[in-house]
């Protein structure tokens, strides 16, 4: 078994974000995913603080560690400067890289965000792009998003945006040498290393619910997990 | 009263802003939901205020969203990052004005963590150069475009054809500021007025003759939380968060909301009509939804804009009642025709100013 405290010590964020916590509890008092989950950052920080291997590792498959919001509230407010926020942002990195993340619900549904905003990086440039947001697909933008989503390009001309067009402007399309260098980037850093393990561990995953995974969006593991909620999180 | 004193106390809450000579980057958020205000921002810095602001065509998103939904590792973000200071350098800037505040809070933790761990720092420019073959020299300034906003907020005054006021009381707006969780939560000092007087869009609203309302709920997230909203099965923690802020200051009687973070104004205007599909409640006086903006509309407003050229028919939530109050004219059949918008294609002429 390996030591995961050590492992999370190779995370700057780690370092950054866990000095001495003294189990105040301050933080699980601003928290707003803790008022709405059945969430306490404070005992996640008390159960790395301990060192205790076998407890960490139930954190990293937890479903826990995905119900903070990283709205970084409890770094203004830890007296001793910890940032809780950053302990969770190294605990997801690392039961990512060591595939665990697909052991709770609310894990497995980081091949959902890979294969959104994670391929829109790659492929346009932009976390997120118009053409992407698609009305049925977000009901809770309303009736006013449909109409600006038909007339996105004489509504982006009206404002003077440069959609898809060459040059500096919003909208505008991003060079292919920019994104080649995005590309190049993400695979020198081992961002390319962490998409190949979420699509290699949510592929395994997919296999042991007998669900099918095929490419993009439109199969029934990547519905499964970005729309199931068996409703066991809230209080 | 001890001035000196004083004076030391609120040191730590002020922030040094370039005047001039800025390298802007862009929103992925803005420019998908708020276009019209990133056009805005353009426009009064270069036409109303004179300032040089310079735009390169090679800057991409600064990936802060893959980062906080936790896909994209830290040291990917860092050289993203590492590459937009590049293009800064290439192009002769100092100053770094980016338009999206969970990139400003991306950069100034990149920021502050090549300052505590100068290893981390010299390890990105290695990975940089190997993938781009781009050196960088660290912004002598890093500003949120509002912070530009209200640096300028009395030469904006100054210009103003509208006030903030309601043209039939003669009594000011009553109005809630909302500036965005990564404006000031994670680096206090980097904030203007800190994490906990935040006085940002405060500023702006009572130079341009708005009342800021004080409510309990002033400093609770919108309810992104990214994977929060990012992923349809949680979204009821996303409205759960805006829900609780509009319960907060209904009792006030809010006439709008004027926000910082490019994020926060969509679920703000959004998250009303879902509650009132689910529920039947609005949370403005007399039953009605509280009109949302970005700091650069209202800017634009009170410059005297034409709402349409702002994006106003943007939002779920209509703008009019803001509209009226102030006695600010417009035409309801431009809101939304298409075929009129034609007719006004180009007329700004902002792209590529």
């Amino acid at each position: 078994m390996e030591n995961y405290h050590d492992l999370l010590m190779q995370d700057i964020r780690f370092e950054e974000g866990l000095n001495a916590c003294m189990n105040c509890g301050v933080c699980t008092a601003i928290c707003p995913a803790a008022e709405f989950y059945n969430y306490d950052p404070r005992q996640i920080v008390d159960i790395v603080q301990s060192g205790d291997n076998n407890e960490i590792e139930k954190l990293l498959k937890s479903e826990t560690i995905w119900y903070c919001g990283e709205c970084m509230s409890c770094k203004t407010r830890c007296p001793r400067g910890n940032a809780p926020g950053l302990v969770i942002m190294a605990l997801r990195g690392l039961s990512q890289d060591l595939g665990f993340f697909v052991e709770s619900e609310k894990g497995r549904q980081q091949l959902a965000i890979k294969r959104t905003v994670g391929e829109s990086i790659l492929n346009t440039g932009y976390c997120v792009y118009l053409d992407g947001i698609k009305p049925e697909l977000h009901p809770e933008q309303g009736p006013n998003w449909e109409w600006v989503y038909n007339n996105r390009s004489e509504l982006l001309d009206r404002l003077g945006g440069n959609y898809k067009g060459d040059g500096p402007g919003i909208l505008r399309k991003i060079p292919e040498e920019s994104l080649e260098e995005l590309k190049r980037i993400f695979e020198v850093t081992g961002g390319n290393k962490r998409y190949d393990r979420i699509e290699f561990y949510s592929r395994k995953k997919a296999e042991e619910l007998d669900l099918e995974l095929g490419e993009g969006t439109d199969n029934e593991y990547f519905k499964h997990i970005y729309k199931t909620n068996n409703g066991s999180h809230t209080k | 009263m001890n001035i000196e004193g004083k004076k030391a106390i609120w040191s730590e809450y002020q922030k040094e802003i370039a005047d001039d000579n800025y390298f802007y980057v862009r929103s992925c958020i803005r420019q998908n939901f708020f276009p019209g205000s990133e056009v805005a921002f353009l426009k009064i810095m270069r036409e109303e205020l004179h300032k040089d602001v310079y735009e390169h065509p090679c800057h991409t998103t600064c990936s802060g969203i893959g980062y906080h939904g936790d896909v994209v590792p830290v040291e990917t973000a860092m050289t993203v990052v590492a590459r937009q200071f590049a293009l800064m350098t290439e192009a002769g800037y100092q100053n770094y004005i980016p338009s999206c505040i969970t990139s400003f809070g991306l950069y100034t933790e990149v920021l502050e963590t090549w300052h505590h761990f100068p290893e981390v720092e010299k390890k990105v420019r290695e990975q940089l150069w190997k993938a781009t073959k781009r050196e960088f020299v660290i912004p002598k300034n890093l500003a949120h475009a509002s912070d530009i906003i209200f640096k300028f907020r009395k030469e904006i005054s100054a210009k103003a054809k509208f006030k903030l006021v309601n043209k039939n009381t003669g009594e000011p707006l009553k109005v809630v500021d909302h500036i965005g969780c990564h404006y000031a939560k994670m680096f206090p000092s980097k904030g203007i007025g800190g994490a906990e007087y935040p006085y940002v869009l405060a500023g702006m609203v009572e130079e341009w003759g708005g009342k800021v309302i004080d409510y309990p709920e002033r400093r609770h997230c919108c309810g992104f939380g990214f994977r929060q909203y990012l992923i349809q099965a949680n979204r009821g923690f996303s409205i759960a968060c805006s829900k609780e802020k509009f319960k907060s200051m209904q009792p006030f009687e809010p006439d709008m909301i004027i926000t910082n973070c490019p994020g926060c104004p969509m679920f703000l205007d959004r998250w009303q009509y879902v509650i009132n599909e689910m529920e039947g409640k609005r949370y403005g006086k007399n039953g009605e939804g509280i009109p949302v903006f970005t700091y650069e509309e209202v800017a634009g407003l009170v410059l005297g804009y034409n709402p349409w050229d702002l994006g106003l028919q943007m939002h779920q939530t209509d703008c009019e009642p803001v509209l009226d109050k102030i006695g600010i004219e417009y035409d309801p059949e431009e809101k939304h025709n298409t075929s009129i918008y034609n007719e006004k294609t180009g007329v700004h002429g902002f792209v590529n100013v």
